[in-house]
């Protein structure tokens, strides 16, 4: 194949997917615009942003993959309802270091603006704003990737390529929707 | 490799990993904060925020699993005269070429129908062009790093260009959109 046929091939291959993406980003960007007083109320906020986004691609991303394969080798069977202990396995495992990462990148910025003197909430506001926000973004990631790679597997679609876009885009949706709750939450129980 | 299934083992595998990603982002997070003065002025460029770093790691991830499958199918060398390279490479940047003045109007579009755009938007399409393409030559950059260095290693690509590759370009997403924030607005 010559150059361009390669580029074309590409271009068209990953355009869909990209423009879906895009539009969860822009969504995610919508709340996190709209989040501006509590970004003003809560200083350090902006700082957890990227790092609970990002989390949740590598952790929810990681399981995803994981039951892919096990779908691929016939560990794991695709039923409507998934009934293997695997699963469960998987979920747990994911749901634990998808909160606990939250809550440690949480205590990172804390401590790094503290070294800056930068301004910052209290160490216990921004644990307790990524423990919620982290709890409630791992059930809906989990929800939603279990079902998109078990669906996606029986009508023949390959689980690989589907978890990527699919964590990215649901993290990104369901990332910030959680924080937002979670910011809200905590501020109204008197955090700040 | 044999898969772990317990909880106690995929923590222990993932853990370290998780725990370097987590320093990092907290770092592309202080770049935010500095900028976050002219964030919160300017709603278009706080919306532009997530969409700019997942679009930017999504380019590179796609980048990196058709090069990583290439590369397994044995179709690709590391010659820039490599077809299969320079095809991706040009589609890569067509991409953001397509994708990144789209999502800078529509940032600018969500946040005057919210009521805060402050900005032209024209120079909200020019931030999200001239960062997206910044970093889509990034994204070939360090993608083409990677998937050498874990072909010198023999290292399976799949498992370390693409994680690589997405959070770098997560991380570089901030930073590039901060300077060009500062050079444009």
């Amino acid at each position: 194949m010559s150059v361009r046929d390669v580029a074309e091939q590409a271009y068209r291959e990953a355009l869909p997917v990209l423009a879906i993406s895009a539009v969860g980003g822009l969504f995610a960007g919508l709340v996190l615009g709209g989040m501006r007083a509590d970004l003003r109320t809560v200083s350090g906020l902006l700082v957890l942003v990227p790092a609970l986004l990002a989390t949740r691609g590598n952790v929810y991303g990681a399981m995803g993959a994981k039951l892919s394969t096990a779908l691929h080798q016939g560990l794991v069977e695709p039923k409507p309802v998934p009934d293997d202990r695997r699963v469960y396995t998987a979920v747990a495992a994911a749901m634990l270091n998808g909160v606990a990462i939250s809550v440690f990148a949480a205590g990172v910025a804390y401590a790094v603006l503290v070294a800056l003197a930068r301004p910052t909430a209290s160490l216990a506001t921004l644990a307790a704003i990524a423990l919620v926000a982290g709890i409630l973004s791992g059930i809906a990631l989990t929800i939603i990737v279990v079902a998109v790679v078990f669906a996606g597997y029986r009508r023949g679609l390959n689980p690989d390529t589907l978890v990527g876009p699919v964590v990215t885009t649901t993290g990104d949706v369901f990332g910030m929707a959680a924080l937002l709750v979670a910011v809200r939450l905590v501020v109204s129980l008197g955090g700040g | 490799m044999q898969a772990t299934w317990t909880v106690r083992g995929i923590t222990r595998a993932m853990a370290p990993l998780l725990v370097v990603l987590a320093v990092v982002e907290v770092g592309s997070g202080l770049v935010l904060d500095t900028f976050g003065a002219q964030l919160l002025r300017y709603p278009s460029l706080l919306v532009l925020v997530p969409v700019m770093i997942g679009t930017a790691g999504n380019l590179g991830s796609i980048l990196a699993a058709r090069l990583s499958t290439a590369f397994h199918l044995g179709t690709l060398s590391f010659d820039p005269a490599d077809d299969e390279l320079a095809g991706n490479a040009v589609a890569t940047v067509a991409l953001a070429a397509t994708v990144f003045p789209l999502v800078g109007a529509g940032a600018w579009l969500l946040a005057f129908l919210t009521g805060g755009s402050e900005l032209f938007v024209g120079t909200v399409v020019a931030v999200a062009l001239v960062s997206g393409l910044a970093l889509a030559v990034i994204a070939i950059v360090v993608t083409l790093v990677s998937a050498y260095a874990a072909y010198r290693f023999e290292l399976d690509p799949d498992d370390v260009v693409i994680p690589v590759v997405t959070n770098v370009c997560d991380v570089l997403g901030v930073v590039v959109l901060f300077l060009v924030v500062q050079v444009l607005v």
